[in-house]
């Protein structure tokens, strides 16, 4: 099923609205381990079974592999002068390689 | 502002897509407008120069072409204001097939207008009485805002989204949907909306702002470009676009 622009358009806008809080969160995460020194270790004990942080992690795969390929999809058409299959096969390729590349590092961390 | 005297130094594009530009020495004078010296060009200089103008008083959107790297309307763009060391270069619009010098094919542009559905399309027959529109109503403000377009292009020649996607229906058509999609007695709304909802419609803008940045009219395309966003958001949401 192609999405069509608009909903392509709407799926953007509410991806980055989800994105906005969840990248805040992440940067400050990233301050914190490294200001603590936390270990790699340290890191896993906190994420392995938590089912906060694979939701929050989840969350922010679907919205990051969703708003990455739509704006990969407008740069190939204005840069490129891709339309048509070759768009949408970049736009599905692309969530999907994302999707499934995010997926494994939640596996990663939570697992 | 500007005495006369002293001569300008002007480029003027010449030819079709492969044309370059030529020089010429005009005299300045006082009040002069970039239209002005066009015109002295073909008259004294060059009777062969190709270039479009009607009203010379900024109402009818026929002369505007690329002055010293930006768009603007001719026919009320001062020498004084734009010349830099007394150079003018004087190109075609952007964007546009250029058909011959400063004359452009402004086919496209109104192609797009069409596509778009940028006419009014009435419910009401003869028969039926005038219908109050009070002027402070948020919808007739809206319309009161982007309905002095006068079709130059100078919005369509400024915006890098029509440069990089040509079918992109550019800020003008859009700045006109917006109008009729806040008139009260348009029939053809959900229809209009449809048409800016596509591959090439207006959630390709993206906000830069050229098109209000040179406005001749002092329009904002950019904000009724942000409008159709919206109804096109909403409607997607509701499964209509």
């Amino acid at each position: 099923m192609n999405l069509t622009s608009a909903q392509l358009y709407v799926l953007q806008r509410l991806s980055a609205a989800v994105l906005a809080p969840l990248v805040l969160v992440h940067l400050g995460l990233i301050v914190y381990a490294i200001q603590d020194g936390l270990s790699a270790a340290e890191i896993l004990s906190r994420t392995r079974g938590s089912f906060v942080w694979a939701g929050f992690y989840s969350a922010f795969v679907i919205a990051a592999a969703i708003h990455a390929a739509i704006g990969l999809r407008s740069i190939a058409a204005e840069n490129l002068a891709w339309r048509g299959a070759r768009l949408d096969a970049l736009t599905y390729g692309a969530a999907l390689l994302l999707m499934t590349l995010g997926a494994r590092a939640v596996a990663a961390v939570v697992l | 502002m500007g005495a006369d005297g002293g001569n300008l130094s002007v480029r003027i594009w010449k030819g079709g897509a492969g044309g370059r530009l030529i020089e010429f020495e005009a005299p300045q004078r006082a009040n002069q407008t970039v239209l002005d010296v066009v015109t002295w060009v073909q008259r004294h200089r060059d009777p062969g120069l190709a270039y479009r103008f009607a009203c010379r008083v900024g109402m009818c959107g026929s002369c505007a072409m690329t002055v010293n790297g930006k768009p603007r309307w001719t026919c009320r763009t001062h020498v004084a204001k734009v010349a830099q060391d007394s150079r003018l270069t004087i190109e075609p619009l952007r964007n546009l097939p250029i058909v011959k010098d400063l004359a452009c094919d402004m086919t496209v542009f109104f192609e797009k207008w069409r596509d778009a559905r940028g006419r009014f399309e009435g419910r009401a027959t003869r028969y039926d009485d005038i219908e109050c529109i009070a002027p402070e109503t948020p919808a007739r403000q809206a319309v009161d805002a982007g309905i002095e377009c006068i079709n130059c292009a100078v919005c369509y020649a400024a915006c890098d989204v029509v440069a990089w996607k040509p079918d992109y229906l550019g800020p003008a058509a859009l700045n006109r949907v917006w109008t009729l999609q806040n008139d009260t007695r348009d029939a053809a709304q959900a229809e209009r909306l449809a048409a800016v909802a596509g591959e090439a419609g207006c959630h390709n803008c993206h906000s830069q702002q050229g098109c209000t940045t040179h406005c001749p009219m002092s329009l904002n395309p950019t904000a009724s470009i942000a409008g159709l966003k919206r109804a096109v958001f909403m409607a997607a949401l509701r499964g209509e676009v």
